[in-house]
C-alpha cells in the first residue's frame, strides 16, 4: 500500500508540475509597461515555491515508500536531530524566500499602485454599473462636467448624471461604451461605481482594481501593444455579472486622435 | 423531595429515561456531537449536489438537468440553469460548506464528542448551553435552506455577501430580496451558536480536566479544538454584529454599508454615509480566521492520528502546539490580503502581505513535522492513516499557491480568477475534508461500537485522492490563463480555449462526488451491521480509548481516570504493545 501511495503521489506531482513547466495553459501575452515586472515576480514565485512543492511531495512519497510496517520487529527511528532541523529549514528557507519576494514584490506593487500617475497622463473617467462600463473623455476643454446622481438615467443615456443645460464643462464630455487609448501614453482612469461593487480587469494589461460606491479610485498604466482586449468585471455585482464586459482598444496616437474627433462629432 | 442518601452529583451520572431527552433534546455531549455530525452530513450532501449542478452548467451549459425545473421554475426553466440561478447555487454552496460543514463537523461535531472524553470529563462545562448551540445551528441551517423554496430564490451575493449589493434590497435584483435577508438571519444565528459553543469548549478545557491531565499532557486534537474555540470566540463576535448591521440596512433603512448617491434601477437610493469597505473589513476580520477555524481541527486530528499509525511519537510536540498558537495569533493580522484590490489604501497592502507570508513559516514547520514523523516509522496503512497522508499532500498543494496570492503584485493578476478557487478549495476545503474523513474512520469504532469496512474505506480514499487532484489542480491552470471566477458562462473570446479544461473538471468532479457514495454506504452499513469494535482497536494512548466503545453515559462509568502519561508515547521500548496509555484502567 505504501508503494502504491508513493507511486500515485509521484505521478500526481510530476504531471501537475509538467503542465506548469510546459506552459500548457499560461498567461496571455503582456501588453503593459509594468507587466514584465509582474510576470517576472510571478516566475520567481513559481520557481521557488515549485521547488518547495516538488521537494515536500517527493519527501512524503519517499518516506511512505520506505517505512511501511513489515512486521519484522524493526524499531522505529527518530528523525535525525529531532524537530530542530525542521524548524531551522522552515525558518531559513521559507524566511529567505519571503524576504526576497517581499523586497522585490513590494517595489513592483508600489510602482503600480503607490506612485502618482504621470502628469501628462490621459485622464479617462470610468463609470461601472449593473452591468456595463461607460468611459468619459473630457472633450476639447480638458475638463469633466460635474456628476449629479439624481440625473443619472438609462433611458436618456445620461450614464454619468451630467447637466449640460447648466454646466458648460459637461457639454463637450464624450461618453462611450468602449475604452480607446493611445499606445505608449500613460493613462489615468478614475473609477466610479454607480450602484454596487464592480471590478476592472484586463488580463493582458496585468491590471485589476475594484470599483467601490462612494469612492473615486485612480488607476494608471501604459499600454505597449495595439489591439482589442476584453475588460471584465471580477467583482460579483448581481444577476448579469457574467455578462458585464467591455473592450479596450489600444491604437496608435494618430488613429486615437481621429477616433476621439469622430466620437466628439457624434455626441 | 431529593433523597438525602443520594446526593445530586450521583444523579448526574445516570442517563435520562425519556426518549426525547435521550436522543433529541439531549444534554449529553456525545449525542450533541453526533447531532452536529449528522447535520454536517446533510449539509455536505446538499453542498455537493449544488457543486455538481454548477459544474454541470459550467461544462455543458445547454444540457438540461432533469427535475431541476421542479425545484426552481424560474431559475432553471426546462432544467437549464440561468446565469442568475448559477449565482444562487454558488452562494449557497459556499455558505453551506464553510459554515455548516467545515465549521460544524471538525470543530463542533468531533470536538463536542471527544474533547470532554480526551480531558477526562463527564460532559461539557455547560450542557444546556451546549444543547442550545446545536439547536440554534439547526435553525440557522433551516432558515438558509428555506430560501430555496421562496419565490425569488436564494441570495446570490456570494458567501462573502459584499455590500452594498447585499444591503440595498430588491432593487439590485430578485435574489437580493427575501433570500438575502434569510441569509443574514441564518448567519447571525449561526454566530450565536458558535459563540456559545466556543465558550463551552474553552471552559471545559480549562476547568474540567481530570487529575493528572496537565496542559502539556492534552492530546493534540484537544489543543487544536481549544485554540479553534479561542479563534471562534473572537471571529464570530465580529461577524454577528456585522450581520445585524447588514439586516438593519436591509430592513430598517440604516446606512452602515451604503454610501450616498447610489442609483439602482434608475432610482436614487435614500441612503447616505455608509461604507462598503466597512463590511469587507468586518467580514474578513472574521473570514480569514474562519479559514483556520476550518483547518486547525484538521491539524489536531492529523497530529493525533499520525502517531497511532506510524507507531512513533509526533516529532516536536511542543513545536507543534507553538505553531498552532502562532497561526491562531497571526490569523488576526492578515485579513486585508483579501482586499488588496478593494480600494483600501494601497500602502496597507504591503502591511497585510508580510504577516500573510510569515504565516507560511509555522505552516511549513507543521508540515515538516508530519513528514518527519513518517521518517523511520512503522506505517500501518489503515484507512484513517491513508487520509492523514493524503491530508499532508493536499495541504502542501493548497498552501503553496498561497505564496502567489499573498503578494499584492501577483494578486493584481490572479485576484478574482480560478487560481484563488483552486487555492482555497485545496487548503481549506479538501484538506479539512480529509481531516474529517480521517477522524470519521478513526473514531467511528468508538462512537458506534462497530468497525467500518476497510476495503470500502480504501477504495474511497484512492478515488477521492486522485479525484480531488483532477478537480482542483486544473483550476490553477485556468487562473493563470486569466479565467475569472463567479461567471456562469465562458463565451468570451479569451476564455473559449479553456472550455475543454472546464469539461474535464466537471467530469472529474462528478466521479469524485460519486466516490463519496461509497463513504455514505460504508457509514450507514457499518453503523447497522459492522463487526463489533474492541475498546482500543488502533492501539492508541489517549483517554477515549481507555473507556468502552461506545462510552457509557458519563464517559468513564463513574470512575474518572487519573492521567500519568503524555498522549504521545508510541514506539516505547519495553512497553507491552509498544505504547503507553495516558491512564491505566
Amino acid at each position: 500500500m505504501g508503494k502504491l501511495f508513493a507511486v500515485v503521489l509521484t505521478i500526481i506531482t510530476v504531471v501537475s508540475t509538467a503542465i506548469f513547466v510546459l506552459r500548457v495553459w499560461w498567461l496571455p501575452a503582456d501588453i503593459s509597461a509594468h507587466g514584465p515586472q509582474i510576470d517576472h515576480q510571478l516566475m520567481e514565485t513559481m520557481v521557488s515555491s515549485g521547488v518547495l512543492f516538488v521537494l515536500s511531495q517527493l519527501a512524503l512519497a519517499l518516506f511512505v515508500w520506505k517505512y511501511a510496517d513489515r512486521r519484522d520487529g524493526r524499531k522505529v527511528r527518530e528523525f535525525p536531530g529531532g524537530a530542530t532541523p525542521m524548524v531551522a529549514a522552515a525558518v531559513v528557507l521559507v524566511g529567505a524566500e519571503i524576504l526576497a519576494l517581499t523586497l522585490v514584490g513590494s517595489k513592483v506593487w508600489a510602482g503600480i499602485y503607490q506612485t502618482p500617475p504621470d502628469p501628462n497622463s490621459l485622464q479617462i473617467d470610468v463609470q461601472a454599473e449593473q452591468f456595463a462600463f461607460y468611459f468619459r473623455y473630457p472633450g476639447p476643454d480638458g475638463r469633466f462636467g460635474a456628476i449629479h446622481p439624481e440625473l443619472m438615467n438609462e433611458a436618456t443615456e445620461n450614464f454619468f448624471g451630467l447637466d449640460p443645460a447648466r454646466d458648460t464643462t459637461a457639454r463637450d464630455d464624450i461618453v462611450v461604451p468602449t475604452l480607446a487609448i493611445p499606445v505608449g501614453r500613460p493613462i489615468l482612469l478614475t473609477l466610479r461605481a454607480k450602484d454596487v461593487n464592480h471590478a476592472f480587469y484586463v488580463p493582458e494589461l496585468r491590471i485589476q482594481q475594484d470599483f467601490v460606491p462612494g469612492l473615486v479610485i485612480p488607476l494608471h498604466f501604459t499600454a505597449t501593444q495595439p489591439g482589442k482586449y476584453e475588460i471584465v468585471c471580477t467583482q460579483l455585482c448581481g444577476l448579469g455579472h457574467y455578462n458585464m464586459r467591455a473592450y479596450v482598444e489600444v491604437m496608435p496616437q494618430p488613429q486615437f486622435d481621429q477616433w476621439l474627433k469622430d466620437k466628439a462629432a457624434q455626441q | 423531595m431529593p433523597d438525602i442518601a443520594a446526593p445530586a452529583a450521583v444523579h448526574r451520572h445516570a442517563p435520562p429515561q425519556g426518549l426525547l431527552r435521550r436522543h433529541v433534546f439531549s444534554l449529553d455531549h456525545k449525542v450533541i456531537g453526533k447531532q452536529y455530525l449528522d447535520l454536517a452530513l446533510v449539509a455536505v450532501c446538499t453542498g455537493m449536489v449544488l457543486s455538481w449542478l454548477m459544474r454541470l452548467h459550467l461544462g455543458f451549459p445547454t444540457v438540461p438537468i432533469p427535475g431541476l425545473d421542479k425545484l426552481s421554475p424560474n431559475g432553471a426553466a426546462g432544467g437549464v440553469i440561468t446565469p442568475e440561478y448559477y449565482l444562487s447555487l454558488m452562494t449557497m454552496h459556499g455558505t453551506i460548506m464553510v459554515f455548516f460543514v467545515l465549521t460544524t463537523a471538525p470543530f463542533a461535531g468531533f470536538g463536542n464528542y471527544f474533547l470532554p472524553i480526551q480531558v477526562g470529563a463527564e460532559d461539557m462545562a455547560f450542557p444546556r448551553i451546549n444543547m442550545t448551540s446545536f439547536w440554534v445551528t439547526l435553525v440557522a441551517f433551516l432558515v438558509l435552506i428555506a430560501s430555496f423554496f421562496i419565490h425569488d430564490g436564494p441570495a446570490l451575493s456570494g458567501w462573502t455577501a459584499y455590500a452594498p449589493l447585499s444591503a440595498v434590497g430588491k432593487d439590485a435584483g430578485p435574489g437580493q430580496g427575501l433570500g438575502q435577508t434569510l441569509w443574514a438571519i441564518s448567519i447571525a444565528l449561526f454566530c450565536v451558536a458558535q459563540l456559545l459553543g466556543s465558550l463551552n469548549f474553552i471552559t471545559t478545557t480549562l476547568d474540567l480536566r481530570t487529575r493528572g491531565m496537565s496542559l502539556a499532557r492534552m492530546p493534540f486534537s484537544t489543543w487544536a479544538w481549544f485554540i479553534t474555540a479561542v479563534i471562534g470566540l473572537i471571529a464570530f463576535a465580529v461577524l454577528m454584529p456585522a450581520c445585524i448591521l447588514l439586516l438593519l440596512d436591509r430592513v430598517a433603512g440604516t446606512s452602515f454599508f451604503i454610501p450616498a448617491g447610489l442609483v439602482i434601477s434608475d432610482r436614487l437610493q435614500p441612503h447616505s454615509g455608509g461604507s462598503p469597505l466597512l463590511w469587507q473589513h468586518l467580514f474578513w476580520f472574521f473570514g480569514h480566521p474562519e479559514v483556520y477555524i476550518a483547518i486547525l481541527p484538521g491539524f489536531g486530528i492529523i497530529s493525533h492520528i499520525l502517531p497511532v499509525f506510524t507507531r512513533k511519537p509526533l516529532l516536536g510536540p511542543r513545536v507543534m502546539i507553538g505553531c498552532l498558537i502562532a497561526i491562531a495569533f497571526l490569523s488576526y493580522t492578515v485579513w486585508g490580503h483579501h482586499m488588496f484590490l478593494s480600494g483600501m489604501n494601497p500602502f496597507s497592502a504591503t502591511l497585510f502581505s508580510v504577516p500573510t507570508l510569515i504565516i507560511t513559516i509555522p505552516a511549513t514547520i507543521v508540515t515538516l513535522l508530519w513528514i518527519g514523523t513518517i521518517y523511520g516509522a512503522r506505517l500501518r496503512f489503515t484507512t484513517p492513516a491513508l487520509f492523514c497522508l493524503g491530508f499532508v499532500s493536499v495541504f502542501v498543494s493548497g498552501g503553496i499557491s498561497g505564496f502567489f496570492l499573498a503578494q499584492p503584485s501577483i494578486d493584481t493578476y490572479l485576484h478574482g480568477t480560478y487560481f484563488v478557487v483552486g487555492h482555497f478549495h485545496f487548503v481549506m476545503g479538501v484538506a479539512a475534508m480529509f481531516g474529517i474523513f480521517a477522524g470519521t474512520y478513526f473514531w467511528f469504532p468508538k462512537m458506534f461500537g462497530r468497525m467500518m469496512n476497510e476495503t470500502l474505506g480504501k477504495w474511497h480514499f484512492w478515488l477521492t485522492f486522485i479525484g480531488v487532484y483532477c478537480v482542483f489542480m486544473p483550476m490553477h491552470y485556468l487562473g493563470l490563463a486569466g479565467n475569472v471566477r463567479r461567471y456562469s458562462a465562458f463565451t468570451d473570446d479569451y476564455m473559449k480555449p479553456l472550455i475543454p479544461l472546464h469539461r474535464f473538471i466537471t467530469i472529474a468532479a462528478l466521479f469524485t462526488g460519486a466516490a463519496q457514495l461509497i463513504f455514505l454506504y460504508n457509514l450507514i452499513r457499518s453503523r447497522l451491521r459492522g463487526p463489533k469494535a474492541p475498546d482500543n482497536p488502533w492501539e492508541a494512548t489517549t483517554l477515549e480509548w481507555s473507556t468502552a466503545s461506545p462510552p457509557p453515559f458519563d464517559n468513564f462509568g463513574g470512575r474518572p481516570p487519573t492521567v500519568s502519561h503524555g498522549p504521545n508515547e508510541y514506539g516505547v521500548p519495553g512497553a507491552a504493545g509498544d505504547y503507553v496509555m495516558q491512564a491505566s484502567r
